[in-house]
């Protein structure tokens, strides 16, 4: 068994399980009034100061929701109903066309129900956005932008974007941006107050945490309009919390932070030698994303078998007990052109063509070698099978 | 141990190896690598663990047919949902072997919708599970299946693959004659039925029998209704989906006489040999009720007659395929001319690539577009598409119009 999907999920780390395991043996509700609460809310609150150093951010900017899909919405939707009540000229929302679905099909619902006037922010061929493509679009009417929302690291290709470089730009019109930094987090440096952000996403599952609690780390000044209504638990966001979950994330986003560096090192150069085993075995392979280690996530490796169906070549590696993704979202279980690639320039029969290998802190050396000797043989059948 | 769930009794073919080995640890059969073509039905789910069950290699694989699919079944019972595709993923589950959704949507809407709605605009009576068997199922999975290393596509057809000492093979009538699909197979050519398996087909299985083996097998998909006839058509209303693809247009019904009875919304809505749905104000001569004798899609006329004049004596049809080696002069056999339809003694003789079919007695309502399947006893013979039909009253009236490449869309 070869698992090349870490971006999708990673195996949780053994101290997050003994963090989780051991809270759910405590009861307590984080918002009750006696000691089994005071207890819960020590932990959470502590959970949430461990979170806050790890991210570069004030435990007060800490708001814990149910995951990065939650955090995406809220940040995005929120800070566009805040932003428009202040003033009803602001309805416009600049974005880029290489978004996860989260936040991609947010602001497409803003558009379609809420008035919103959707603008996406070209990328280059890696999938970057550069700041003076937002200089530009602000600059055509700052006073009608409601919110920025570019993600940190892209989670199909890999491509960091230059989140700092973009705030900056926001920071001189004063409006707010938001960046989804669930694939960034614990494998490019995460520093929320040196990006100068006004929210930032992340998420527990794909750090060695749990499933279903994630953050929005969100600035004092911002009031997002919130999307759970009811007792408050959170700033902007209500639902009694998960404390066991909450615990376990904590200690997951601390050692991720605290881990980065060495992963950076030990899981690219994997990826470096996966990346070289791929071109060597499918010459004609195409790496996507930019081909600079430093300019992506040292875990993904993204590339176009001209000629393949990416489901086809995904079913045969699966045969042979190596999981991987096509990279794209899904439909139905039905492999879609990927969004992504199609905003970079590619061609929609190279759109279909992918596979992502994604590493993480589990991943040997006997995997990648798996891979690489599979992959030749599987490029070569799906090829026969061609694309329908 | 044989735990089988059905009900699986010898083969009535004696003298010949039933294609359905079993490929068990210390059995001599090739262990097969087969992709399982499951809809979310109860069918295909059954089949699918019938053949894992023999001990081959079996993948899932639900065919995305729809390029916009309804999240759920909407008062029908398609097999193009999102929910069929989950069905058919807990089935697979279930079976214990992979599971993928193909995407098919753009070949099945080139192949079998638009030449669904192609014929219906050219006056003819399309049978899509036929153009879906030969094109999607038996053509673009069974390509991709076998290009991707499978040796077999298995189906929940109720049809019979025999193997015979020659290692030729020969497709049959299901045992269960009330079940058989092997009118929906007739287009497959010996190739294609070389990689074909049909578990179901040799079990004298009632419905009820295999809805209580997928019961017995944990397959929650058990109790789900039968898909419809049509499952691109999710509400059943033919009428209503060809008139949101072709139009509808007011035309006249005519009489053989050419008299106008009637006028209809749109001639494709017609089906030679129809009775209801006329609207005829005007009572025939003679009283007796009136049936849709010919349909011209070029003037949008529908005529109207009695039902001796849709006596038919002979038909040509055209595009044939036979399952096996063409007969070589005029030879006796039965006919099937439509799915559940009736078989029928004919002489059917092939010429010049065009099959002659003439009926031992006149058979009624016959519709230009439907599939001839010919059968020697059990085994399908060939098929071939009905272009025109010949008539012994009212005239010799001879349709004229030609095969399916001359449509008017």
């Amino acid at each position: 068994m070869a698992y090349f999907d870490h971006a999708a999920t990673t195996p949780m780390l053994p101290e997050a399980v003994q963090a989780m395991t051991a809270h759910l043996t405590v009861t307590g509700n984080a918002s009750a009034l006696h000691a089994a609460g005071r207890r819960a809310r020590r932990t959470v609150e502590e959970s949430r100061e461990a979170l806050a150093a790890a991210l570069g951010a004030r435990p007060s900017e800490i708001v814990f929701t149910g995951g990065g899909t939650e955090s995406d919405n809220l940040a995005v939707k929120g800070l566009f109903w805040a932003r428009r009540a202040a003033d009803p000229r602001r309805v416009r929302v600049l974005s880029s066309p290489v978004e996860h679905h989260a936040v991609l099909d947010a602001v497409h619902w803003l558009a379609d129900h809420e008035g919103a006037v959707v603008e996406f922010l070209d990328v280059d061929r890696h999938g970057r956005v550069h700041p003076d493509t937002l200089r530009a679009a602000i600059a055509r009417d700052p006073d009608d932008v409601a919110v920025i929302t570019v993600m940190w690291a892209n989670n199909e290709v890999g491509t960091l974007l230059p989140v700092a470089g973009l705030t900056e730009v926001a920071r001189e019109f004063g409006i707010p941006m938001h960046s989804d930094a669930v694939q960034a987090f614990g494998q490019a440096e995460v520093d929320f107050a040196a990006a100068g952000l006004d929210a930032m996403t992340v998420t527990g599952h794909k750090i060695g945490g749990p499933y279903g609690v994630g953050a929005l780390v969100l600035r004092r000044e911002d009031t997002p309009v919130p999307l759970l209504h009811g007792g408050g638990q959170e700033r902007s966001r209500s639902g009694t919390l998960d404390v066991p979950a909450v615990a376990a994330f904590a200690t997951a986003g601390t050692l991720a932070a605290h881990r980065r560096a060495a992963f950076t090192a030990e899981i690219g150069a994997l990826r470096d030698t996966l990346v070289a085993g791929v071109l060597a075995a499918v010459p004609d392979a195409i790496l996507n994303g930019d081909p600079d280690p430093a300019g992506r996530l040292p875990g993904n490796a993204h590339f176009t078998f001209p000629g393949c169906e990416g489901d086809a070549l995904l079913l045969l590696l699966d045969a042979q007990g190596i999981a991987c993704s096509t990279g794209s979202a899904c439909t139905a279980g039905v492999a879609q052109p990927s969004h992504v690639l199609l905003a970079m320039g590619q061609p929609a029969t190279h759109a279909r063509a992918t596979l992502r290998f994604s590493l993480g802190h589990t991943t040997t050396a006997a995997e990648v070698a798996a891979l690489t000797a599979a992959i030749g043989p599987a490029v070569e059948r799906a090829r026969a099978a061609g694309q329908t | 141990m044989d735990n089988r769930g059905g009900v699986r009794r010898p083969s009535r073919y004696p003298g010949r190896v039933n294609d359905f080995p079993d490929a068990g640890p210390t059995g001599d059969r090739k262990r097969l690598r087969v992709l399982a073509a499951m809809s979310g039905g109860v069918d295909s789910a059954v089949a699918a663990a019938r053949a894992a069950e023999a001990g081959h290699d079996v993948t899932g694989v639900h065919l995305a047919l729809s390029a916009n699919p309804q999240s759920f079944r909407t008062g029908a019972r398609g097999c193009c949902t999102v929910e069929d595709s989950r069905d058919a993923r807990r089935a697979a589950d279930v079976i214990g072997i992979p599971f993928y959704v193909w995407d098919l949507a753009e070949r099945f809407r080139e192949d079998v919708v638009e030449d669904f709605v192609a014929e219906y605009a050219a006056g003819r009576t399309p049978n899509p599970c036929l153009r879906c068997n030969e094109k999607i199922k038996f053509a673009a999975l069974l390509d991709k299946a076998l290009a991707l290393g499978f040796d077999a596509v298995c189906t929940g057809h109720y049809a019979t693959v025999l193997v015979k000492d020659d290692g030729s093979r020969e497709l049959h009538r299901a045992s269960d004659a009330a079940k058989d699909q092997s009118y929906v197979l007739g287009v497959l050519d010996e190739r294609q039925l070389a990689h074909a398996m049909f578990p179901l087909g040799d079990t004298l299985t009632t419905k009820d029998e295999i809805r209580a083996e997928a019961e017995r097998r944990g397959l929650a998909v058990a109790r789900k209704p039968d898909s419809h006839d049509i499952c691109f058509i999710a509400d059943g209303d033919t009428q209503g989906f060809l008139a949101k693809h072709l139009g509808s247009a007011e035309g006249a019904i005519l009489d053989q006489d050419g008299e106008r009875v009637g006028t209809h919304n749109g001639a494709y809505g017609f089906t030679i040999g129809q009775r209801k749905g006329l609207r005829i104000g005007v009572p025939a001569d003679d009283g007796k009720p009136r049936y849709v004798l010919d349909i011209s899609p070029v003037d949008n006329t529908v005529t109207v007659g009695p039902a001796d004049a849709l006596d038919v004596t002979s038909l040509t049809a055209i595009k044939p395929r036979w399952c096996g080696t063409p007969p070589a002069g005029p030879a006796a056999y039965t006919a099937q001319l439509r799915a559940h339809g009736e078989d029928v003694p004919v002489t059917a003789e092939l010429v010049g690539g065009e099959l002659r079919v003439a009926f031992t007695a006149p058979v009624r309502g016959i519709a230009p577009g439907q599939a001839v399947v010919l059968y020697d006893g059990t085994r399908v013979v060939g098929s071939a598409t009905i272009a025109t039909t010949a008539h012994t009253t009212a005239g010799e009236r001879t349709d004229t119009r030609t095969g399916a490449d001359s449509v008017a869309v």
